[in-house]
């Protein structure tokens, strides 16, 4: 039997038949982002408590939303970089008479680390809880700020 | 038992709400728990972020309407680096099958946890009516 090659391919060999999984690997890949519609998602770390984390040029502030928790039941540690939150959120019982309608607040523990981006001073952070919000003011190293060099 | 779990996260779950809101934004429904005694119905919403003054409840029709408003995060020259939750007003409907005495509402707002007592009622007690006889 005869292959006919078609003239218009002439690299009809390994690099057409990748090229051809390579297309439809692309567009897999734009079906599936098609999907995730929440930009931030990716970013979810999966860990109670959730965080936003921010920075202006002194220092980097981190807070979580905590309700039900008073400011003696959560520890927070600097070490080197890492920042660590932890403590138990309780609900308390309310008493034997009663039958839940409904129940989907959670209490337990939690306890996680954050990686700071740079380096911070672990002397002078600063937090406060405020209405269920707790927010971590954690002040940059001087080696880390931005410095100006003027040029002459 | 003796060992805690740990709490798993969990994402905010966004609601639409009924007619069209006058300022953008997300909403949110908060958790809710609500049990019921002999004498009164209790929820307890978690409502991070919201002062007393910004959060509405309202109960007309048997219908109790949760609405909070949730003040931004200060510091506008802020970067953000990591963003793993939103911030948006909680909005919650329930439609209460118990008559409630709406004189003695009570609602407490601490730490971002709302305590919202409703007392029924008192159902009538059937009394036995004497014929007198004349």
């Amino acid at each position: 039997m005869i292959f006919r090659r078609p003239f218009y391919s002439p690299n009809w060999g390994l690099a057409s038949a990748f090229e051809e999984l390579e297309r439809m690997r692309r567009q897999l890949d734009e079906m599936y982002s098609g999907l995730g519609q929440r930009p931030y998602r990716a970013l979810d770390a999966g860990v109670f408590p959730l965080i936003n984390l921010s920075e202006n040029k002194d220092s980097y502030s981190v807070r979580a939303e905590m309700p039900g928790l008073k400011a003696d039941d959560i520890s927070i540690s600097v070490t080197g970089n890492n920042l660590s939150i932890s403590g138990e959120r309780k609900i308390a019982s309310e008493g034997e008479n009663v039958r839940y309608h409904r129940r989907e607040r959670e209490a337990g523990t939690f306890n996680r680390v954050i990686a700071l981006p740079g380096d911070v001073n672990a002397d002078k952070v600063e937090a406060k809880h405020v209405d269920g919000i707790l927010t971590v003011v954690i002040p940059k190293a001087e080696t880390a700020k931005p410095k100006q060099i003027t040029v002459s | 038992m003796t060992e805690t779990k740990e709490i798993q996260a969990k994402e905010k779950q966004e609601v639409s709400v009924p007619g069209e809101q006058t300022k953008p934004g997300r909403v949110f429904t908060p958790a809710v728990d609500i049990f019921e005694t002999e004498k009164e119905l209790t929820l307890l919403a978690d409502l991070p972020g919201v002062k007393s003054d910004e959060l509405n409840i309202d109960l007309r029709d048997n219908v109790l309407t949760l609405t909070a408003d949730v003040t931004p995060w200060e510091g506008a020259d802020e970067e953000d680096l990591l963003i793993e939750y939103e911030i948006g007003r909680y909005f919650r409907q329930f439609t209460l099958s118990e008559v409630i005495d709406q004189d003695k509402i009570d609602a407490q707002l601490h730490d971002g946890v709302l305590r919202l007592t409703l007392p029924k009622v008192e159902k009538a007690t059937p009394r036995k009516i004497s014929v007198k006889a004349g």
